[in-house]
């Protein structure tokens, strides 16, 4: 952390969105993580890909829970709405903003404590119901609050900074995101930007629940040789399968990519994905072939980053599958939304 | 681009902006943080070591430095800096014991210097303290050179020039008033000095030889009549006075004849406002006290009835101007505006009467002697030239620095040594860390607008003319605008070896000047950077290869605000903020045996 605040200065030749607004603009408050924390990069990402979409900052919704993860979301477009949740518990606070009010951008800032250890039990679920947000995972194998203990993702081997090898099986966000019928499964690292902005950009477009596991390192308690989730090593067993570049709806893409190499995927907005495999023999549309590979990939400590699965067809979101109201509960009248007593009682009487 | 050599000084002495383009190298960042700290009489003594006169320049300085500040480059103005020297120069104690010390035991070499303006006395200031014996010829009743005779009074009042020439004179200067040199061959037989310097000025201002320009005595020359008014032997003018041309000159004349009696006082101009050569500053003082200046009118001729001034004829000019540059003149016909005076301020020339052209010195068609760039030596060798006597008119900073040059040049010309065999510039850096984020220098960058220093109430001023119009900035002020600095000098100093490629230095960058990514050509590089790097006057640095991906970690210095944050954000302590030292050689930082006292 600093003593001092990010000068309000700003270079002068910043270029604007459509909006007419920088990238500074899009910028929360200071953030007061470690120097050189991965998730302050995550969070430029973040900024960066909101400005480029020219988001307006107030139709988007902020949630978290609690963790070094959690407190990042204050740290970028301080004009959206956010909500800091019990710990483990974002998914419930975003299924219930979301059943409320479909018009709004959801993205859920987690950590891999907050998401596998304490709040597995609302991440799975928050899956299978397909709440229509973006879910990022900022994952460094410990517990950063609490002095750096081994958390659920730590792999098999890796080491703790005091030396102990961690010895327990990690759960894979993205293998149980996979197996839980997520439509939008990505993973990358906060060390490179250029993977991660187009990924968060499409996860913010994609009709559906997202999620991107970020590989954030830990410059205090996981940062040292042996350990599997250090810049070191995530640089070394760094393999980019599918990279995507985002297309705004209105934009051509521009790009000439070679035959058999580029798959463009339409999003239901009139964006575009495209898939740039970088493995020939990769499918991210075919799931159970994507989740052999990682695994496959796992098992060699190998870490596949990307845009690793994505199903813009089958999706079906969450207010589809429960029928829910089409209007923001706060754009019907009153006395629509409580229709009073007697009508309380006729629905009662359906059931007596 | 290969990886940036910051050992060389010039590197980290471009990205102090002010030091840069100060001629004297004057350590900008340095005093003004001596200023915040209440340090004025250190901070005077900062200014002094380059700029020799801080007192003067801090109210008339040309202020190079202050268009060169970065403060300007991000959508604000710069900060005033020339206003806080005078701060220094006005709060400072007695500095007489901080003064450089002559020897008792001279060094047996002795000097003289023609002209008592800023050049010699710099080069008095710089010999005396190594044994010199200096003596400087003077041809009025008073030192100071053009400081004195064309800078009106209220302006620079005379108790400020008589203070610092003073230090130099009270060093051991033997100055000799109302002692005009009337033959340098002369004064070479005599063979009384190892060294000459002529710092004599550019005494000559220029004639406009129009139709009728000698039908009057009421065209005046407007260095010589400024110099007349300086001096008490022009005391009146006319009401309605024209002042022909728009440099400094022309606002010192136009404001004086406010003083002398003018009611109506017009500057004319023969091209539109952008092409003006006064500073912004001169002009927007003389507009204050109404001053019109009049654009678009070319002088025809001087109008006279009976031998009296009646006004003059222009030409009305109109012009077609692309991209800055004059495409077309029309000539809108003829203007007559009646006048009592006319002020010529076009210009002033080299003149030099007094050196017989057959004594070894070169002269181009101008009179502007033959002067070597760097060491100022004449083609005379034992003559040297600085201030407006070597290149023409230039200003007071400019006459400093020839000084400081000149003087290593007779130093190491009458110790027999190679005069342009000469001490480099260096730099030397140092952490300002403290704590983890904590620097020993304040790097809160402070958004407040530049102060505007208090002027003497428009009444006031006018009832005498040597009443000082600015009144320096109040402690308050000083104290605010010195915040605004951004300490350029502590720079950004990057250890690629120790970079881990986290990120955290770009993310947090207040002004977007950091990128990690591929090398290019430098033209490739400023347009791949998180902000277009477009100002090719600025730096880019490029780092070695990073030790993880090979990538070059690229600074843009153009609008750095030295916040310090990309060094309070890296874990690894790859970024580090140094403060940076130049060194500029002086006389006195040159070996010579014979000063090895």
């Amino acid at each position: 952390m600093s003593y001092i605040n990010k000068p309000r200065v700003a270079h002068p030749s910043l270029p604007t969105n459509s909006l007419g607004m920088t990238r500074r603009q899009y910028e929360g408050s200071m953030s007061t993580l470690c120097a050189g924390c991965g998730h302050d990069s995550i969070t430029a990402a973040v900024t960066e890909a909101c400005w480029e979409l020219s988001m307006r900052p107030e139709r988007l919704v902020k949630l978290s829970g609690i963790g070094c993860s959690s407190k990042t979301t204050a740290y970028f477009v301080s004009g959206a709405h956010g909500f800091n949740a019990v710990h483990g518990r974002m998914p419930s606070i975003a299924s219930g903003a979301n059943a409320a009010n479909r018009e709004l951008t959801y993205i859920g800032v987690s950590g891999d404590g907050d998401s596998l250890s304490i709040g597995i039990g609302q991440l799975v679920h928050v899956i299978r119901r397909n709440v229509n947000m973006l879910y990022l995972i900022e994952n460094n194998g410990v517990y950063g609050l609490t002095k750096g203990q081994f958390s659920a993702s730590a792999d098999i081997g890796t080491k703790a900074k005091r030396g102990e090898v961690n010895a327990t099986a990690p759960i894979d966000p993205v293998l149980l995101a996979l197996s839980l019928g997520a439509t939008f499964v990505a993973r990358s690292f906060s060390g490179d930007k250029a993977q991660l902005v187009p990924l968060i950009q499409a996860g913010l477009r994609h009709n559906g629940f997202a999620l991107i596991d970020i590989l954030s390192p830990c410059v205090t308690f996981n940062d040292h040789e042996g350990s599997t989730k250090s810049y070191t090593f995530a640089r070394e067993n760094y393999h980019a399968v599918v990279e995507a570049d985002f297309v705004p709806p209105a934009e051509e893409i521009a790009v000439e990519y070679a035959a058999g190499e580029a798959v463009p995927v339409k999003l239901h907005d009139g964006s575009q994905v495209v898939l740039r495999k970088l493995d020939p023999s990769y499918d991210a549309t075919d799931r159970s072939a994507a989740y052999a590979y990682i695994e496959a990939k796992l098992k060699k400590h190998e870490y596949v980053t990307g845009l690793i699965h994505i199903d813009e067809n089958s999706s079906t979101e969450f207010h589809t599958l429960n029928h829910s109201a089409t209007l923001p509960l706060n754009s019907i009248p009153y006395e629509k939304l409580s229709p009073g007593s007697a009508a309380l009682n006729k629905l009662m009487n359906r059931y007596r | 681009m290969e990886p940036t050599d910051t050992s060389k000084s010039d590197y980290f002495h471009k990205v102090v902006d002010c030091q840069w383009a100060c001629p004297a190298h004057t350590d900008v960042p340095e005093y003004i943080r001596l200023i915040a700290q209440g340090e004025f009489t250190d901070a005077y003594m900062v200014n002094r070591a380059s700029n020799v006169f801080p007192g003067i320049l801090g109210r008339v300085c040309d202020r190079p430095c202050e268009p060169a500040c970065r403060r300007g480059r991000i959508a604000d103005k710069p900060v005033a800096i020339c206003r806080l020297k005078r701060v220094a120069a006005d709060q400072r104690d007695d500095i007489s014991a901080l003064l450089p010390k002559t020897p008792d035991q001279k060094n047996g070499k002795r000097i003289a210097c023609i002209g008592a303006g800023p050049a010699s006395l710099t080069v008095a200031n710089d010999l005396l303290p190594l044994g010199y014996e200096v003596t400087i010829f003077e041809q009025f009743a008073v030192p100071g050179g053009l400081m004195r005779t064309n800078i009106p009074a209220f302006r620079l009042p005379a108790s400020v020039l008589d203070e610092e020439i003073a230090y130099i004179v009270n060093m051991g200067a033997d100055l000799r008033l109302n002692s005009p040199i009337h033959s340098l061959k002369k004064l070479l037989q005599d063979s009384l000095f190892d060294a000459v310097f002529v710092g004599s000025g550019a005494p000559k201002g220029k004639e406009l030889d129009l139709p009728g320009r000698h039908d009057t005595n009421r065209v005046h020359i407007g260095i010589s009549w400024l110099e007349s008014v300086a001096f008490d032997h022009i005391k009146e003018i006319g009401e309605r006075v024209l002042i022909i041309g728009v440099g400094n000159t022309a606002m010192d004349c136009c404001r004086s004849s406010l003083r002398l009696g003018a009611k109506q006082v017009k500057v004319m101009a023969r091209k539109p406002r952008q092409y003006f050569k006064a500073s912004q500053w001169e002009l927007e003082d003389a507009e204050h006290e109404n001053i019109e200046i009049v654009v678009n009118h070319a002088p025809k001729s001087f109008v006279s009835e009976a031998g009296r001034l009646t006004g003059m004829l222009f030409e009305k000019l109109e012009y077609d101007i692309e991209n800055g540059e004059i495409t077309k003149t029309r000539n809108l016909g003829e203007v007559f505006i009646p006048c009592d005076d006319v002020i010529l301020a076009i210009g002033q020339e080299n003149a030099f009467p007094w050196i017989e052209k057959d004594i070894g010195i070169e002269f181009d068609p101008w009179s502007v002697p033959k002067v070597g760039s760097q060491n100022f030596q004449s083609t005379l060798k034992q003559v040297f030239f600085g201030g407006d006597a070597a290149f023409g008119p230039k200003n007071i900073i400019w006459s400093v620095e020839h000084g400081h040059q000149a003087a290593i040049s007779m130093h190491k010309f009458c110790q027999n040594e190679s005069i342009d065999d000469r001490l480099p510039r260096g730099v030397t850096l140092s952490s300002r860390k403290m704590g983890m984020h904590e620097w020993a220098f304040k790097n809160e960058y402070n958004g407040a607008e530049r102060r505007l220093v208090p002027h003497v109430g428009l009444v006031e001023r006018f009832k005498k003319i040597n009443v000082e119009v600015e009144l320096g900035f109040t402690a308050e002020q000083a104290a605010l605008e010195v915040q605004r600095c951004l300490n350029c000098d502590m720079q950004t100093v990057f250890a690629a070896p120790l970079c881990i490629e986290c990120d955290a230095c770009i993310d947090i960058c207040p002004v977007d000047c950091l990128t990690i990514t591929h090398n290019g050509t430098e033209a490739d590089l400023r347009t791949r950077l998180k902000a277009p790097a477009k100002n090719v006057a600025q730096a880019l640095y490029v780092s070695t290869g990073l030790p993880h991906t090979g990538r070059v970690m690229v600074k843009d210095e153009d609008v750095c605000v030295h916040c310090g944050l990309c060094a309070e954000r890296c874990p690894t302590a790859a970024w580090d903020m140094q403060k940076s030292n130049i060194s500029i050689p002086h006389a006195i930082n040159q070996k010579a045996v014979a000063c090895q006292i």
